[in-house]
């Protein structure tokens, strides 16, 4: 059974005079690391509050076909139900927290949730050490950067122990340097068997760590596929989305010059690579 | 033109935000500010229209120091495009927030229309006109906060992240925006992360790190220079990474940053195809 199953999934929030999501066939198994990207407006967001039942639970709007996560029906669970199935992560960690230091962040959830207190002592050791949370143990969130910030609202998320992380556009706000912490965080959970899902415009930062990327055009999916297939197709400049400059070099040599590098570069390294081969 | 010398401001008198900022910036120019979370940036661009006033030093608004103006004052002649559109953003409709501004400044009924008409289209959200902003992205929420001060067309533009959220295509249909009002004279200056939307459009950059200017010069300059990469909290771009590892074996690729098209002609001419 997949984790994830939208089918012929259709939303349209009250008042708008669109559908969000049209027809939507989407499965994904435990374990994968999918990529969400689209230009925007295309309803990134939106597929992902599908996934832990805000849509349409919380927000509400007309639907059609079904969304089964871990074999529940959307229609049928609540928010808190799946709160421990599928966990959100979104732009802006400030809008997320809600307590005074880390400890009781990461603990706020799983008490919530009537969680023993010795497991959640457990649990809140144990994402301290994970993300690096322990020079921050004592501070209040906002004397943290939006990096540190990010990194708490991540151990919150991950406290209820869910078998999905869903973040969106979680590094937009941050620096470079420390969107590159946050990723490398992701992409070692998803190697500790979290499946992830994350919208990101910036995909010479993530497509080297997804194995799978979604690319979404006004509410349905345009194409899905392993990032280095996906990206080198002339869609995603055909709806402009942001291609990492690597492959862009790759598909106009291949176009207008005729040199093939023989397999698509998705970095600068993996580029320097492919030429450096090509000309021994 | 605009010049700040030795400005202080600490927020609650506590965390000091900036230590002794100098700069000039004259008309015309196009300006990036870079810095890490934390650098000051978003403070230094409030000095310019006086949503904060520095605890010392001055800021001199051609020639008259701004502590003789109100923020009213300065709004009229210093747009400026806070990084969060929800700060911004009030109305109940796109186009009412559009057509605020230029109602405040007291346009004709037909410059309103026009003006709103084609701020709506460059940035691509025409369709979105009697939606309220509130039902919409994030990203289609930035490009209209953007929407209502570019209308304007103040004499300087200072945005806060403006390519948060966007896309490849609206980042460009964004910086063709604004090359288009520098042409006519107006002064642009960004703050922003984005070191590729920096190197394509422009010419200067300012870099910060805690309170204090580390760096201000031709952007090529500036963001070749690794300690201030690195002191930015920046990346340097993928076209640069693999300018660098080609340069290492092929020196006739230069090393520093790299457009697109001329990577590809160092490479084509390494490759040797047609």
């Amino acid at each position: 059974m997949p984790l994830i199953e939208l089918n012929d999934f259709s939303f349209k929030y009250y008042g708008a005079e669109s559908l969000a999501l049209r027809k939507i066939d989407l499965t994904i198994e435990e374990g994968e690391y999918v990529v969400i990207t689209g230009p925007s407006g295309c309803g990134k967001t939106t597929l992902c509050r599908t996934i832990n039942a805000l849509v349409p639970q919380f927000h509400r709007g007309y639907i059609s076909g079904n969304v089964i996560i871990d074999g529940k029906n959307t229609r049928d669970h609540t928010v808190a139900e799946l709160s421990s199935i599928a966990g959100l992560v979104f732009q802006e960690p400030e809008n997320q927290l809600v307590t005074l230091n880390v400890e009781k962040e990461i603990a706020f959830g799983p008490e919530n949730l009537g969680i023993e207190p010795t497991e959640i002592r457990r649990r809140v050791e144990e994402l301290i050490k994970l993300l690096d949370l322990e020079h921050l143990r004592e501070k209040h969130p906002h004397e943290m950067s939006g990096g540190e910030q990010q990194r708490v609202a991540m151990a919150a998320t991950l406290a209820l122990k869910p078998k999905i992380l869903v973040a969106d556009e979680p590094t937009s706000n941050l620096d470079p340097r420390s969107a590159e912490v946050i990723l490398d965080i992701i992409s070692g959970l998803n190697k500790l068997d979290l499946t992830v899902i994350l919208v990101e415009h910036r995909l010479d930062l993530v497509s080297k760590d997804a194995s799978r990327i979604v690319l979404m055009d006004k509410g349905s999916i345009v194409a899905d596929g392993p990032p280095r297939e996906i990206l080198a197709q002339d869609i995603c400049q055909e709806i402009g989305i942001g291609v990492p400059k690597a492959t862009l070099v790759y598909k106009r040599l291949k176009e207008q010059h005729d040199i093939d590098l023989g397999s698509i570069p998705l970095t600068g390294d993996e580029l320097a690579g492919l030429v450096k081969e090509a000309s021994s | 033109m605009i010049m700040m010398e030795d400005v202080h401001f600490a927020y609650d008198g506590l965390y000091t935000a900036l230590q002794g900022v100098s700069l000039q910036i004259d008309d015309s120019e196009r300006i990036a500010i870079m810095g890490s979370n934390g650098a000051g940036k978003t403070t230094l661009v409030k000095h310019f229209n006086g949503l904060l006033r520095p605890n010392s030093g001055r800021i001199i608004f051609d020639g008259v120091d701004t502590k003789h103006y109100s923020v009213a004052e300065l709004a009229r002649e210093i747009g400026l495009v806070m990084q969060n559109p929800d700060h911004q953003l009030f109305l109940d409709s796109v186009e009412k927030e559009v057509v605020f501004g230029l109602k405040q400044l007291g346009f004709s009924e037909d410059e309103i229309k026009e003006r709103t008409e084609r701020t709506l289209v460059s940035l691509g959200i025409e369709g979105l006109s009697e939606r309220s902003p509130f039902t919409l992205s994030g990203g289609e929420r930035k490009r209209v906060a953007l929407a209502s001060v570019l209308a304007t067309e103040p004499r300087i533009l200072a945005l806060d992240e403006p390519t948060i959220g966007q896309d490849a295509s609206q980042k460009d249909k964004l910086a063709e925006m604004l090359m288009g009002l520098n042409e006519k004279g107006r002064t642009v200056i960004v703050v922003t992360h984005d070191i590729e939307f920096v190197i394509e459009n422009f010419p200067r950059t300012i870099a910060m790190a805690n309170g204090t200017i580390i760096a201000d010069g031709p952007t090529n300059s500036v963001l070749s220079n690794d300690e201030v990469i690195n002191k930015c909290s920046l990346t340097a771009p993928q076209l640069t990474q693999a300018a660098r590892s080609i340069h290492k074996i092929f020196p006739e690729v230069p090393e520093r940053l790299t457009l697109l098209s001329e990577l590809e002609d160092a490479i084509v001419s390494i490759l040797g195809g047609v």
